[in-house]
């Protein structure tokens, strides 16, 4: 069993071509896998879709893919935080799909789970409701939403061991399972790597099993809006 | 005077009962985390994956980890509970969260919310708030009544893309209060010395 990687780039070597769809965890700049982001940026790879809840900042996260127009598609509910996503979108250089933020969640874990459909309220009567089935059950109406199958997942945990059972801190975990879960490859990036038997297993947020390839190394873990009280 | 958005906050505040789990957007709906009332203990759930959301933490214990889902540092309490977003919209979607207070751009007699997209000028996504009107028990709306131009925002029928349709409960503005009832809207409250006659005149939406 080969898991763990020396580099972020040796871990995506075979993983990565053109055209491919890739699903990436976190939110806002909480708990991206900012190594995996930068080993692609480096790698060329283009005309990406990539399902991430949000597109990073303009020279970090998702951003510097965007820099370097490497993505042709985003899939995501909340973008507001990027001007060169805005400009790339409005001169129609860059597809967008917008997903509500929970629809997103559930597509990536029903994906992960096997199920390529379900049928939810959020959305009904509004543009995302627009050319989807609609069903009523119970007399609600509910549209129908599909699971994501992903060809590459890329995730942040904070420590895993060597098999991939990982753990996650705080409001880090956010994405990072579901998008895990629905890739056929998923390569997972941590702060460290423990030994196999030093995580209690009952607390284990990601069984092994979702995590395809692991590499270990230092984070910046950038704030996006610091703010404080008086003490 | 009308409301300020203090005063604002402060009313919705009002909403919150006893071990009632909440959900509160962005804005003015921050502000309410102020004014819960002495002996209400409400949990608050930040949709990014975190129920018992605590204040902003002092300077210099800041947590790249741990943001609200305004992206803003804040810190946890000692019954926080930590889950991945999936499970967080679950419990939304599921109606476990009872009461979501959120702000509108405009919002309509019928209950229809607009909060989240001008075509043509703001294109930055509707975040949480689609999955959070259509899931939760009920939704509060807090805004001013009309606009800079003094045109009213609270309408016959939303111009802009819906959040949600009949989602919205009631209605908190800086004029005063209204329930989104059969037929129209109910005048609930009136701001201290806002007389009816001008919420009324503020109102393109059917009063009954």
């Amino acid at each position: 069993m080969k898991k763990i990687y020396g580099s972020a780039a040796e871990a995506l070597d075979g993983l990565l071509h053109d055209g491919m769809l890739i699903a990436a965890g976190g939110f806002g700049l909480c708990g991206i896998p900012e190594l995996l982001i930068a080993a692609i940026r480096d790698s060329g790879v283009k005309d990406l879709t990539v399902a991430s809840n949000n597109a990073g900042v303009d020279d970090f996260g998702l951003g510097v893919l965007l820099q370097t127009r490497q993505i042709k598609k985003m899939m995501s509910s909340y973008v507001g935080e990027n001007a060169e996503f805005m400009r790339q979108y409005l001169s129609g250089e860059l597809e967008l799909e917008f997903n509500p933020q929970g629809t997103l969640a559930e597509r990536m874990r029903a994906g992960g789970a096997g199920i390529p459909g379900f049928y939810t309220k959020t959305g009904v009567g509004t543009v995302i409701a627009e050319g989807k089935e609609h069903k009523d059950f119970d007399g609600q109406t509910y549209i129908l939403e599909r699971g994501i199958f992903a060809d590459l997942s890329i995730v942040k945990a904070w420590k895993a061991d060597e098999t991939g059972n990982a753990v996650f801190r705080k409001t880090a975990r956010n994405f990072n399972p579901p998008a895990a879960m629905c890739g056929k490859v998923c390569v997972m990036e941590v702060e460290e790597i423990v030994p196999v038997g030093s995580l209690e297993p009952d607390a284990i947020h990601l069984p092994g099993i979702y995590v395809h390839r692991l590499i270990q190394g230092e984070h910046e873990k950038r704030i996006e809006q610091r703010t404080v009280r008086a003490a | 005077m009308p409301w300020d958005r203090n005063q604002m906050a402060a009313r919705a505040a009002q909403e919150l009962e006893d071990g009632m789990y909440v959900n509160l957007g962005i804005g003015i709906p921050t502000l309410v985390s102020n004014y819960i009332p002495e002996g209400v203990n409400v949990t608050l759930q930040s949709e990014n994956g975190m129920l018992g959301m605590g204040p902003f933490p002092i300077a210099g214990e800041e947590d790249a980890d741990l943001i609200n889902a305004g992206k803003q540092t804040i810190t946890e309490l000692p019954h926080s509970v930590y889950f991945d977003s999936a499970q967080s919209f679950g419990m939304i979607r599921g109606g476990k969260i009872a009461m979501a207070i959120l702000g509108a751009m405009e919002v309509d007699e019928k209950g229809d919310l607009a909060n989240w997209m001008i075509p043509g000028k703001l294109i930055k996504g509707m975040g949480g708030a689609m999955d959070l009107v259509a899931g939760v028990g009920r939704v509060v709306v807090v805004m001013d009544h009309t606009n800079k131009a003094g045109e009213s925002k609270v309408l016959k029928s939303c111009t802009l893309p819906l959040t949600g349709q009949g989602v919205v409960d009631r209605i908190i503005t800086n004029l005063g209060v209204l329930d989104v009832v059969e037929g129209g809207l109910k005048i609930v409250e009136l701001a201290d010395g806002v007389s009816e006659e001008a919420l009324r005149a503020a109102t393109e939406a059917t009063i009954v």
